[in-house]
């Protein structure tokens, strides 16, 4: 740990990364590999061998006469963080949708832990263990912090007309349980001053924490990030860097996000996808794909071939 | 005699196992730790690092927020013979990597990935720090370092090693004697590198315990600890009197969540350096105005009849009757419900210490029926010199000497005391040692004072900061800072004069308050810069510079010094730039250095001035704020003689 610029990049406080970190990170793509021995990412913890977890195969989805998705094949291996960018109407969020089953493929299959997963309902991917936050956030605006993040554990209740209306007996302790666990996560993303207060109120950036909050809540083994870092400054990014990063080292949560912030996406993520035009143009390490010919094609607007 | 906090910690451990000792909140709820676990998990602690080859007199750094496993981790070095040195947890790393090559600490016990990052920056400059333990894991598994571990595998280890050394630890314990030191307290000094002041079981027991007494306290306290373990005042009140005593601390669940965590634990016994008195007058105020005007209007009434009642008590004055009349209506619906607000309703003794308090912010509290007093006392002195006592609190005065301690003052006007709490000197720093400790024992308190007629303390500055204007007047700046620091729109202030023609002030607005006015009034602002020189903003805290310059009038030694020009900063006074301490104290010549640009403007005859402030980020990197800084005339007060 000669290197102490390094360092202060894998995954330091947000208080201790500072303003500039973020910028520091995208001068030095390599500090996330140089910084290995800090937060072993890609290959280290040993996790991202074997099976992928999630694969789509030749997925297409159309909306009329207009092709989102044209016969796209993705991994998401297990444990990793994958970057899916591309330009404005690149159909990245159509992807996020497809994988999380509110739309469905019109060909191409969907395979989550090795079964096919293609024609699943949101409830039931969901239940599966792919939970998700939106591009635009959706919490319930007059409920608190808190409420919010217990809504996230609904799918892990049983309920039973009588008994929670009552809050006795198996509701209680239910209902304590589940409470348990969103305090882990309330701690880990260190909003306790705001647990009692309505989300409505809440800066945008909280807010956006609070959604991750509500995703985790689920005990996700697959985690889908729309856009989690859209309209943040650069602190309250950094931040939630860090936040994205302690999930899949802590929980070993695998992270799917969506992400324009270029400095973002080659600091944290492990792989790359790059649509475009509905295509996966390219797939790799941030450093390949960042030398990419199609990419630098796409998002510099060269004429195309 | 042979009194040790370790071994006071067992005897409570012996003689109420089951009484609370710690409560943190933590996942939302007050966890309880009692006396015996206190000594259990300390045990466990020191057992880990006696299996590291801890020797007794080894220095160990403690950072982190308060946090019972720290307090834990500070015990257990106690108890095997060495010496806990704790660390302010927002420091820098220069400062951290200073202090851990100073003090030679082989181990540092911290609370998280923050400090176990800072310290892994800063481990090269300190080649004697040999092996670092975390209490909090998060973030840290995949940190690979040989001499990293985490507080339960020291714990662990302990449990292993004890089992080939039964009595080590009993052993050990007994070895420990009451003059050994039992911890180095670093302060951050207004001027110069920090200098570890060096005390002893005695020095702390003793002082801790006259202090105890003096106040009467019972093993049924409850105490909010939230200031920073680094600072002696926690030592003594989180650590010391709670062992001493046997009632229990409580560690907030946040930093942020502080004000709502005092809420719910409704302290009898509390302290709080002026700045946090501040703070809640300031949410206060800001609630006040953000409340209807019919509420508006009662609070503000009752508020000012409180405050009137107050002060007329406490000079002695007869109490206008229709006020008393007036006071148990405002109880109902003003003092009680806002003392309930603000976590204070069950406080039975409040102290302000660290520094002076406005008188104004003094008596709003006072006046609310919170029977907050003032304390005098120094690291050096193991915080305690004088406090005021129940029924005899003043304004102006710190109060009278506590048990055993005396005081005089010299022929140059500054305060001298003498007390068994009087610390071992300085760390390898014997000249700072004896530039304060004089022949006899008597130790320079830096300030300077003088004893009334009835012997209570006054302060009346830093002896160093008293001076004259130009012409001769007597010019106090801490005086004049503490009545501007009284609006709610002031967080700081520093004023200027020495030598000078009239006296000037550079302002620091205070942006929730601030903030909170310019929104009510439809002023757009992006930032603390901008905020900070708009005219709207000028103007206001002008009125609070007029303000300040009427209420000089009633003193009459100080009402010449107005203010006649003032300027409001366009950043805040920072610890992380060293314009202030880690304690909130002015660092005065380094601001005048700092801000010799605007303080010649001050003076000159512009009426703005650009600058280009370097500020430090808390990673210790740098950067510049520009700004154009409008300079204020303020109307001096003319009163009748």
């Amino acid at each position: 740990m000669s290197d102490p610029e390094a360092h202060g990049l894998s995954g330091s406080r947000p208080a201790g990364g500072g303003v500039g970190a973020i910028a520091g990170r995208t001068s030095n793509p390599e500090a996330r590999h140089g910084s290995a021995g800090a937060r072993p990412s890609a290959g280290g913890v040993g996790a991202i061998s074997g099976p992928p977890l999630l694969v789509t195969e030749d997925v297409s989805v159309r909306f009329g006469a207009l092709l989102a998705l044209s016969k796209v094949s993705l991994e998401i291996r297990r444990g990793e963080v994958l970057a899916i960018i591309g330009p404005n109407g690149a159909g990245k969020t159509t992807l996020l949708n497809v994988v999380s089953g509110f739309y469905h493929p019109y060909e191409g299959r969907i395979v989550f832990e090795g079964r096919e997963r293609t024609h699943l309902a949101p409830p039931d991917v969901a239940a599966l263990g792919i939970a998700r936050t939106f591009q635009n956030v959706a919490l319930f605006r007059g409920m608190s912090v808190l409420d919010n993040l217990m809504t996230g554990r609904l799918l892990k209740m049983r309920g039973h007309f009588l008994l929670d209306a009552l809050w006795w007996g198996p509701a209680k302790r239910q209902e304590l349980a589940n409470r348990a666990v969103v305090e882990r996560i309330i701690d880990f993303l260190e909003i306790q001053a705001i647990r009692k207060t309505p989300a409505g109120k809440l800066p945008y950036g909280l807010q956006k924490r609070v959604e991750l909050g509500r995703a985790l809540a689920a005990e996700p083994t697959l985690l889908l990030l729309d856009e989690p870092m859209a309209g943040m400054n650069v602190e309250e990014k950094e931040d939630m860097s860090r936040f994205i990063l302690d999930v899949n080292s802590e929980f070993g949560t695998t992270i799917a996000l969506i992400e324009h912030d270029m400095g973002v996406v080659m600091d944290i993520s492990d792989r790359v996808a790059v649509l475009d035009y509905g295509r996966k143009i390219a797939e790799g390490t941030p450093e390949q794909v960042r030398k990419d010919q199609a990419v630098l094609d796409a998002y510099l607007g060269a004429t195309r071939g | 005699m042979t009194e040790t906090f370790p071994r006071l910690v067992r005897d409570n451990a012996r003689t109420r196992p089951q009484h609370v000792a710690m409560r943190e909140k933590d996942y939302g709820i007050w966890q309880s730790y009692t006396w015996r676990d206190y000594y259990e998990q300390a045990r466990l602690i020191a057992l880990g690092l006696a299996s590291l080859g801890f020797r007794r007199g080894d220095k160990v750094a403690i950072i982190g927020d308060n946090r019972p496993q720290l307090y834990w981790a500070v015990l257990g070095t106690q108890a095997l013979g060495g010496v806990p040195v704790p660390l302010y947890q927002d420091g820098i790393e220069k400062e951290i990597a200073f202090i851990l090559d100073h003090a030679e600490a082989r181990f540092a016990i911290v609370e998280d990935q923050e400090q176990v990052d800072k310290l892994l920056h800063v481990r090269a400059r300190c080649p004697r720090l040999e092996t670092i333990v975390y209490d909090d894991a998060r973030g840290l598994r995949a940190y690979s370092e040989p001499f990293l571990m985490s507080l339960e595998q020291l714990q662990e280890e302990g449990r292993k090693f004890s089992i080939g050394h039964p009595s080590h630890f009993e052993d050990e314990l007994e070895k420990g004697r009451a003059d050994d030191p039992a911890i180095i307290c670093y302060t951050s000094g207004t001027t110069g590198a920090p200098k570890g002041a060096v005390l002893s079981h005695r020095n702390l027991s003793v002082t801790a315990r006259n202090a105890a007494e003096f106040e009467k306290l019972r093993a049924d306290e409850e105490i909010l600890s939230y200031l920073p373990m680094a600072w002696i005042g926690d030592h003594i009140f989180s650590y010391a009197q709670s062992i001493l005593v046997g009632f229990a601390i409580n560690c907030p669940e946040s930093t942020a969540t502080v004000l709502h965590d005092l809420r719910e634990i409704g302290p009898t016994y509390f302290f709080a350096p002026p700045r946090i008195w501040e703070t809640l007058l300031t949410n206060v105020m800001v609630r006040v105005e953000d409340a209807a005007w019919p509420k508006r209007r009662l609070v503000r009434f009752f508020l000012d009849v409180a405050q009137e009642l107050e002060r007329a008590r406490l000079s002695g004055r007869a109490l206008s009757g229709w006020r008393r009349l007036l006071y148990p209506l405002g109880e109902v619906l003003v003092y009680g419900p806002l003392r309930d607000n603000l976590g204070l309703r069950r406080v039975r003794r409040a102290y302000t210490a660290g520094e002076a308090i406005g008188p104004e912010i003094f008596l709003f509290f006072r006046g609310l029926g919170i029977n907050v007093k003032q304390l005098y006392g120094m690291t050096e002195a193991s915080v305690f010199i004088t406090i005021q006592r129940d029924g005899d609190v003043r304004p102006d005065s710190v109060g009278t000497p506590i048990k055993d301690v005396e005081l005089k003052i010299s022929d140059e006007g500054e305060v001298l005391y003498r007390s068994p709490g009087v610390f071992q000197g300085y760390f390898k720093n014997d000249a700072a040692t004896r530039q304060v400790m004089l022949e006899g024992g008597w130790m320079r308190s830096g300030d300077a004072g003088f004893l009334d007629a009835a012997g209570h303390l006054k302060i009346v500055d830093r002896a160093k900061d008293v001076t004259r204007l130009a012409d001769g007047t007597i010019f106090a700046p801490k005086y004049l800072e503490n009545k501007l620091k009284f609006s709610p729109y002031v967080k700081e202030a520093v004023c200027v004069g020495q030598d000078r023609p009239y006296v000037t002030a550079l302002i620091n607005i205070d942006l929730t308050a601030v903030g909170n006015w310019a929104e009510r009034r439809n002023i757009a602002y992006t930032s603390y810069t901008d905020l900070s020189q708009k005219p709207e903003v000028a103007a206001l805290i002008r009125q609070e510079v007029e303000r300040v310059n009427t209420s000089l009038l009633e003193d009459d030694v100080l009402r010449h010094a107005q203010i006649r020009k003032f300027l409001i900063l366009h950043k805040e006074l920072d610890p992380d730039d060293e314009e202030i301490t880690r304690t909130r104290k002015v660092r005065r010549g380094y601001i005048a250095q700092k801000y010799a640009p605007l303080i010649e403007a001050l003076y000159g005859e512009r009426d703005h001035v650009e600058v280009e402030a370097r500020v430090t980020y808390e990673d210790g990197r740098t950067g510049t704020v520009r700004a154009d800084v409008r300079i204020c005339e303020a109307t001096a007060a003319e009163g009748l003689r």
